[in-house]
């Protein structure tokens, strides 16, 4: 228990001092996954518009497959992204295995399934009425689609915050790319893991209560978004 | 130069299923035409097919701006407009809601606040300009309905059943919205209704359907005193069950 209370102690300090360290770990955390997630919401967007919006062939298999990689293993994506990546991988050429490149790529990966398929729902979710009164009014296709992404945006929202939750906490994948190397792929998760198998709690505990307060932060935004896009008559 | 509506044989099917059978009518400018007839007669495929919304299996539709007929394009769709008896209301302020027909033709941002603010005072909703659409009740979306579809000075107005589920109250209030813009503007009104008392208040002509085809039509007086079809006697003088 003492060590615990010590932990706690001391990553406060590091968290109120500003440590220099700490700093850095959060600021390439936060631009790797920032990153990761600005790629994979322009790519889900469009792609769950399309899906929404438009009818083709294999349309119910390409949902299905998309709303199973909403939940894919972090270790089995970094795992993959490793091999394509690697010297002896197709993409291997380009050096950027053990690269904040490689981190994103594996994130973006993870992301780009829950905001595809969260735009998807807030799309076929949207009164079909609201379609038809846009193209009553005079709208063209692009004005009609422009609107149904307008009445979705609380749902779309939802969709993207989720997908940063989710990259933000992840350790797996980019432990596997980005090699945990410090002051160029360490990031928050990878560090909490690292510090908390040498056994130096501080810093661990200090990362931790930084993430979980990030999390706290998404899930806030998401729950004021969601009563936002709820109007009670 | 207000347009003029003509179909002809227009037929449509659903399902294998006819709703439609050869309908044929030429709609003057700037009368109210009033469309009646039993449930399942095909008066709001009859009014969705006339606004562009869908297009017939067989047959034409056409617009006429003098003796020419009118291309079937975006130009044409931002000058006729239906409001449908569920009005899909954005959730957006019942101001946003009234500009959006004006704010996607591109008007600037100045006169579409007058046309909006104006449209909504015609409307008898301008004490509820900025609170969320969605919050308003029934007949007041109705009247955002109409403000919707007026703000853009539409040539053509189709409403279907505008009043449908809706108290004396706000019927009323519609029927005097519909009444002004008689007065006010000079548009074509092309109307679905249930209500035979609503069709004697409003019309200048009276079409009556059945069972997918138009089998009465005439002036107001002169359908309600003197129709023509049996079918439209039993149902304005009630005797028909439908």
């Amino acid at each position: 228990m003492e060590t615990i209370i010590e932990g706690f102690r001391r990553a406060f300090i590091l968290i109120f001092n500003l440590d220099a360290e700490l700093l850095s770990i959060i600021f390439l955390s936060l631009k790797v996954s920032g990153l990761a997630l600005i790629i994979a919401t322009v790519t889900g967007l469009l792609v769950g518009a399309h899906i929404g919006f438009r009818q083709f062939p294999l349309k119910g298999m390409i949902i299905s497959l998309m709303n199973t990689f909403m939940g894919l293993p972090p270790v089995v994506v970094g795992l993959f992204v490793y091999l394509i990546l690697s010297r002896s991988g197709p993409l291997g050429f380009m050096g950027l295995l053990y690269t904040p490149s490689a981190m994103v790529t594996a994130q973006t990966i993870l992301a780009f399934p829950i905001v595809a398929s969260l735009c998807h729902s807030a799309i076929i979710s949207v009164d079909p009425i609201i379609k038809q009164s846009s193209t009553t009014l005079g709208a063209t296709p692009v004005q009609v689609t422009i609107m149904v992404m307008k009445e979705a945006r609380y749902g779309i929202m939802s969709g993207i915050i989720a997908a940063f939750g989710r990259v933000m906490a992840e350790v797996g994948a980019i432990l596997i790319v980005g090699g945990n190397i410090a002051g160029y792929t360490r990031v928050m998760t990878t560090t909490i893991a690292l510090e908390t198998d040498k056994g130096n709690f501080e810093l661990a505990l200090a990362l931790g209560i930084i993430l979980l307060s990030i999390s706290l932060g998404i899930n806030l935004g998401l729950h004021l978004i969601q009563r936002k896009g709820t109007v009670s008559r | 130069m207000s347009l003029r509506l003509a179909l002809s044989n227009i037929n449509k099917s659903y399902n294998g299923k006819s709703v439609l059978q050869d309908c044929s009518f030429s709609f003057d400018k700037n009368e109210i035409y009033i469309l009646m007839g039993p449930n399942g007669s095909g008066k709001s495929t009859f009014l969705r097919i006339c606004a562009l919304l869908e297009d017939p299996d067989r047959g034409e539709v056409n617009f006429f701006s003098g003796n020419d007929i009118v291309k079937k394009d975006i130009e044409l769709k931002r000058k006729i407009t239906l409001v449908l008896p569920k009005i899909g209301v954005f959730n957006a302020t019942v101001f946003k809601n009234a500009a959006y027909g004006l704010k996607i033709r591109g008007l600037k941002k100045k006169e579409i606040e007058e046309k909006a603010n104006m449209a909504l005072e015609f409307v008898g909703l301008t004490h509820k300009k900025n609170q969320n659409a969605l919050t308003l009740s029934s007949g007041e979306t109705q009247r955002l309905g109409i403000a919707r579809a007026i703000v853009i000075e539409p040539e053509v107005l189709f409403l279907d059943e505008p009043t449908a589920s809706l108290d004396p109250h706000s019927t009323t209030i519609i029927e005097e919205t519909i009444n002004k813009l008689r007065e006010h503007n000079r548009l074509t009104i092309i109307m679905v209704t249930h209500n035979i008392f609503q069709a004697k208040r409003l019309a200048d002509q009276v079409l009556f359907m059945y069972e997918g085809g138009i089998v009465d039509h005439g002036p107001n007086r002169e359908f309600f005193e003197k129709p023509k079809d049996e079918r439209a006697y039993r149902f304005i003088t009630g005797q028909m069950v439908y």
